[in-house]
């Protein structure tokens, strides 16, 4: 038996809607009658593109005119919800984002009801639905479900879904008013500044190059970022160097940081902890460079070169020119 | 200016970790050290408060048992004192079940900023901070990469899926902030040494006034149905780099079309 009603957390950026949220909205299709959207902005703007993704409302609270996500949306949400102006839906999809987390921890707290994170598939059992969360680098899958009245929430990892355009006509938008948020809205953006990055995004690239501790020093990531550009690859790290400071967060792939899922994986100087594993296991084919040949990473290589980073990454980048 | 830092002592992510048979949840009767992410936010709390010239960094933390070795690490890096709750009915607790004990612990003891990893390293959820905030109805800036403290507003850059965001927050407040945003002193013997005298208030949930239904198990709402191996990944050709490795690389994509 199918649910009645799911609401989808939206999010969107210049390009259009974000495809986590598609990704979403194409399990939502699956499991409940009704999938709707709620998001913390301008409706308007995505409701032809989710409707084409079977989206018939779209729960929009307008500009935010600068106040955080995660709080107006909650808030928003749960005010419509308790007035009566809409019902409440059987369960709330959010992605593993950084705006997600806020809405979803938020409206946990205010619906008295918890939240499941980092789900990676969901189905129905009987009248409910059940979520698969990896743990362990992904060696085990735990099943989990909600006990209590409902509705659950669900936080939901990139790339567990693919995206489906069904050809629907264009979501009604819904105004979602944000109400008083007293000492919670304090929090305002004054300034937005988007990082220029070359080349393609880390979650979206087919070839993601990166870089872990066996590069030895910070330096030594500009190996990385050349193969990277010769491939027409998107950099990344293992936490161990994040945490180190030698290149930012966004950089992180791993069960704290992104998740891929390209045609060619290549770790260079990586072990392969199971925090990494679960980022990345998901590839087409991984390459691992890696000295110590007992390295983990190599249990899930198609290819593993044991060797030093500092000699095979020139050498193949230098092989790679006028290619 | 009064921190508060909420830190959580977990199994070592360095040994093998194992699910309980009965509870099917991550074993937590081994050894317990301080989450690593946790020491960014300490670092952070005592960088802000040697900035402001006076105040103090205050930790918060929740364990079924009477564990203190982690906090231990967080106090001998200059962290001053420490409210531990610790109690059994605390086993099995979910993210709002943990971020109820928080917030009641954190109200106590009156802060001007709170300060949170933006997740732990072993439940990786990801909401406690923010759940915590609505719980103490308070802003939240999560996923901070910089914070300036002037007078009773903070300052924070926070990280966004295309760059950063600088956000103006009153205080009280609590921000999470991404690991690698700050270096974390390492204890030194003399910050071990006084660590072992400064105060660690040790409370209970009735304590805090927390019934025990709305924690660890019993509060969790949610249940483990099963558990399954994940199918195996087979592992490919592995090849001795003997100074020509990178041919056999080339060879690779080229095989997959994507050179």
């Amino acid at each position: 038996m199918a649910l009645d009603k799911i609401w989808v957390f939206c999010e969107a950026g210049n390009d259009g809607v974000a495809t986590i949220t598609l990704e979403m909205l194409a399990k939502a299709r699956e499991v409940a009658g009704t999938v709707e959207v709620f998001c913390g902005g301008d409706g308007a703007a995505c409701a032809a593109e989710l409707g084409d993704h079977g989206v018939t409302a779209v729960y929009a609270t307008g500009d935010l005119d600068g106040r955080m996500k995660g709080v107006s949306v909650a808030s928003a949400v749960a005010a419509a919800i308790s007035d009566g102006s809409v019902a409440a839906p059987d369960a709330f999809l959010l992605g593993t984002t950084y705006d997600g987390r806020d809405v979803a921890a938020r409206l946990s707290v205010k619906l008295d009801v918890g939240v499941l994170s980092n789900v990676v598939d969901l189905r129905l059992d009987g009248d409910r639905l059940v979520g698969v969360e990896p743990v362990f680098g992904g060696t085990l899958n735990v099943t989990s479900r909600f006990t209590g009245g409902g509705p659950d929430i669900w936080l939901v990892r990139p790339k567990s879904f693919e995206p489906a355009a069904v050809g629907g006509s264009p979501a009604e938008v819904v105004d979602l008013p944000v109400p008083d948020l007293g000492t919670t809205g304090g929090a305002v953006v004054r300034d937005r500044f988007t990082e220029e990055s070359e080349g393609p995004k880390l979650d979206e690239a087919a070839i993601v190059v990166s870089g872990g501790r066996g590069l030895g020093a910070a330096e030594a990531y500009s190996m990385i970022e050349g193969l990277a550009k010769q491939l027409g690859a998107a950099p990344g790290a293992s936490r161990a160097i994040v945490d180190a400071g030698w290149v930012p967060y966004s950089y992180q792939v791993g069960q704290t940081g992104k998740v891929v899922k390209p045609t060619v994986y290549i770790a260079c100087g990586i072990s392969g902890a199971t925090q990494h594993l679960v980022g990345m296991k998901g590839s087409k084919n991984i390459i691992a460079i890696n000295k110590d040949s007992e390295a983990p990473i190599f249990a899930v290589a198609d290819l593993g070169i044991v060797g030093d980073v500092h000699k095979v990454l020139p050498k193949l980048t230098e092989a790679l020119e006028g290619r | 200016m009064k921190v508060v830092v909420c830190v959580k002592q977990i199994p070592d992510p360095a040994d093998p970790g194992a699910l309980d048979p009965e509870t099917r949840t991550l074993r937590r009767d081994v050894k317990l050290i301080l989450d690593e992410s946790d020491s960014y936010g300490v670092e952070m709390a005592l960088q802000l408060v040697d900035a402001a010239g006076e105040g103090s960094v205050h930790l918060v933390s929740m364990v079924p048992n009477d564990e203190v070795s982690g906090l231990r690490t967080a106090l001998a890096m200059g962290a001053d004192s420490a409210t531990l709750v610790s109690d059994e009915a605390l086993a099995g607790s979910d993210a709002l079940g943990t971020s109820r004990v928080l917030a009641a612990a954190i109200e106590r003891t009156e802060p001007d900023l709170v300060l949170a990893a933006t997740e732990s390293s072993d439940g990786y959820t990801g909401v406690v901070p923010a759940q915590v905030a609505e719980l103490l109805g308070l802003p939240s800036v999560t996923f901070a990469k910089e914070i300036a403290v002037e007078g009773s507003t903070a300052t924070v850059r926070r990280q966004t899926e295309s760059g950063a965001d600088l956000v103006e927050c009153p205080l009280p407040a609590v921000v999470s902030v991404t690991a690698g945003v700050v270096e974390p002193r390492y204890p030194s013997f003399r910050g071990i040494m006084q660590a072992k005298n400064k105060p660690v208030d040790q409370l209970k949930i009735a304590d805090l006034g927390i019934a025990a239904e709305r924690v660890g198990w019993a509060g969790a709402g949610q249940e483990i149905t099963d558990v399954a191996e994940a199918p195996e990944r087979a592992a490919g050709e592995v090849v001795v780099d003997e100074g020509d490795a990178h041919e056999r690389i080339v060879a690779f994509l080229d095989e997959l079309k994507v050179i």
